[in-house]
């Protein structure tokens, strides 16, 4: 019995150490300043403070900048339309809220490159020259789907006769929504908005494809070219373990919110 | 003006803008994949397209190797990721909801930093990069997308139909046999979505782990279709990428959203 769990542990752990030995690499190595990786010249802090002190390539910082700047902007407009969209489809009849959620689920279930060469297309279609304005679009096509379905469980959840006592005592549709749908909903939302953000700062694909060719670069396009010309740019390191790290912070304050909310409703 | 207001505030009408711009940017940029693949440089209609690809045996060698690769790439995932979800959905080896996450993490690190983590990993072993360098990287890369799914299926198995199975004399590998795996399936399948969908696509992870020496299909169709003279010819081949997901999401039926409804644990 014992050495069966001892084995089952084992299991997971060495798994454990497989998934992330490479990150670790990576975070071990952002401590030093070599350029080519596995050839440790003594401990510094020079590749961290060349990615605050902007003392390092302009365009890395550029693309950081650009990423957050899309991710900011696509995840707000998405959680906006998704949020209200919920409202809608909640409120549809069964078929036709069938019919939306179908129609919801094709960009999640689409792979990356599929949603990039169709919104590509489109572009070309409509004759729209590439950049910001198309890439923004682009994520807020491939977050929104998202945020639909982490509002949506808030809302089945709900007790609509809240919304009822509400109206049956004297308030308009529109202060029952403010003080009653939306304040029960906002956990959705803002998980929503979590998840938006954290799936428009991970794109690579969709971002390759809607660009254009102006000289836009996300930090995955800037990556991918930066990888193909054969040299990476050691602070891209640094930026990894920061990365890693965050979404770990974030990813355990999304884990306590939802352990929290789930309390709340046993 | 009132008619306005009233249809306003009927909140069955809020859905109307997503509808429209799900119209817009979803539904319409596929029917456009269809429309240009049909099409030559010059806008006529034809088949050229897709004769050029029957007749390159070059684009379909990539093609049957692409999908090849995807198959063992899901089927190490399957074999790698189906253990450890078990192990981790079982009270009797593991109660810890980190070690949960510690899994999933990775799925939220962008995948082109984890693909070149993996490339450090063989530079510094000096082993070198190249089809076992490819396979190893898109089973790492995809493992947590297996491993979530199910591990969440198994988290909704009822316990009493484990414990009567075992009330009524089934020793622990007919449970596992007659309950717990037949009730995984679903898991499994929705697994099998989230890697071999993207794992077929995928073309700047192979192109990283094999210094661009083994090239899929999807590296084919995004040289093609980002020229304008061959654009055709890549929608042409989108096209039967997307033949292949629809075909592959016919088959596992309709409860692929279950698994993004979660989100995170």
């Amino acid at each position: 019995m014992n050495a069966k769990k001892i084995l089952a542990k084992g299991y997971l752990w060495l798994l454990l150490a497989i998934l992330y030995t490479p990150i670790l690499i990576i975070a071990i190595f952002s401590f030093t300043e070599t350029k080519v990786l596995g050839n440790w010249t003594g401990f510094s802090l020079k590749l961290y403070t060349n990615l605050f002190d902007g003392g390092m390539s302009n365009s890395l910082m550029s693309a950081i900048q650009n990423t957050i700047i899309i991710a900011l902007v696509a995840s707000s407009i998405a959680t906006v339309l998704g949020s209200v969209a919920a409202i809608g489809i909640y409120n549809l009849k069964a078929r036709q809220r069938q019919a939306v959620n179908f129609l919801n689920n094709i960009p999640l279930i689409n792979p990356d490159i599929i949603t990039g060469i169709s919104l590509f297309l489109l572009f070309v279609a409509l004759g729209i020259s590439q950049g910001y304005t198309t890439v923004i679009l682009a994520h807020v096509t491939f977050c929104t789907p998202y945020v639909v379905l982490s509002v949506m469980p808030r809302l089945t959840g709900m007790n609509p006769n809240i919304y009822e006592a509400a109206l049956d005592l004297g308030a308009t549709p529109f202060q029952a929504l403010r003080k009653v749908i939306i304040p029960e909903i906002k956990p959705g939302i803002i998980s929503g908005f979590i998840l938006s953000f954290t799936l428009s700062i991970d794109d690579f694909a969709v971002s390759l494809f809607t660009k254009g060719n102006i000289g836009l670069e996300t930090l995955s396009t800037y990556i991918y070219s930066d990888a193909r010309k054969g040299g990476l740019t050691p602070e891209l390191r640094p930026l990894s373990t920061i990365i890693f790290v965050t979404v770990l912070v974030l990813l355990i304050i999304i884990n306590r919110r939802q352990t929290k909310s789930r309390d709340k409703l046993a | 003006m009132n008619k306005f207001i009233k249809f306003i505030s009927r909140r069955s009408s809020w859905s109307i803008p997503y509808v429209i711009f799900l119209l817009l940017f979803v539904v319409l940029p596929l029917i456009l994949i269809g429309v240009y693949a049909f099409m030559d440089y010059g806008g006529n209609f034809t088949v050229a397209n897709f004769v050029k690809f029957i007749e390159q045996p070059e684009a379909i060698k990539t093609f049957v190797y692409s999908v090849a690769i995807a198959i063992i790439t899901t089927f190490l995932c399957i074999l790698l990721g189906y253990p450890a979800a078990y192990i981790l959905s079982n009270r009797e080896f593991n109660r810890s909801k980190t070690m949960v996450l510690l899994f999933i993490l990775p799925m939220w690190v962008n995948i082109l930093i984890r693909t070149l983590a993996t490339v450090s990993l063989f530079d510094i072993t000096g082993i070198p990069l190249g089809e076992g360098a490819l396979l190893f990287g898109l089973t790492y890369d995809f493992l947590p997308f297996m491993i979530y799914p199910i591990y969440n299926t198994m988290m909704k198995i009822d316990k009493n139909l484990i414990e009567a199975a075992q009330d009524l004399g089934a020793n622990q590998m007919r449970v596992f046999l007659k309950v717990i795996l037949p009730l995984s399936m679903p898991g499994v399948v929705s697994g099998i979505m989230m890697v071999f969908l993207p794992t077929i696509s995928t073309f700047a992870i192979s192109e990283l782990l094999t210094m661009n020496d083994i090239r899929l299909f999807g590296s084919i169709i995004q040289e093609n279709i980002m020229l304008s003279d061959t654009m055709n010819y890549g929608a042409a081949l989108s096209l039967i990428m997307l033949l292949i997901i629809g075909i592959t999401s016919f088959f596992s039926g309709d409860d692929e959203g279950e698994v993004s409804h979660g989100g995170i644990i």
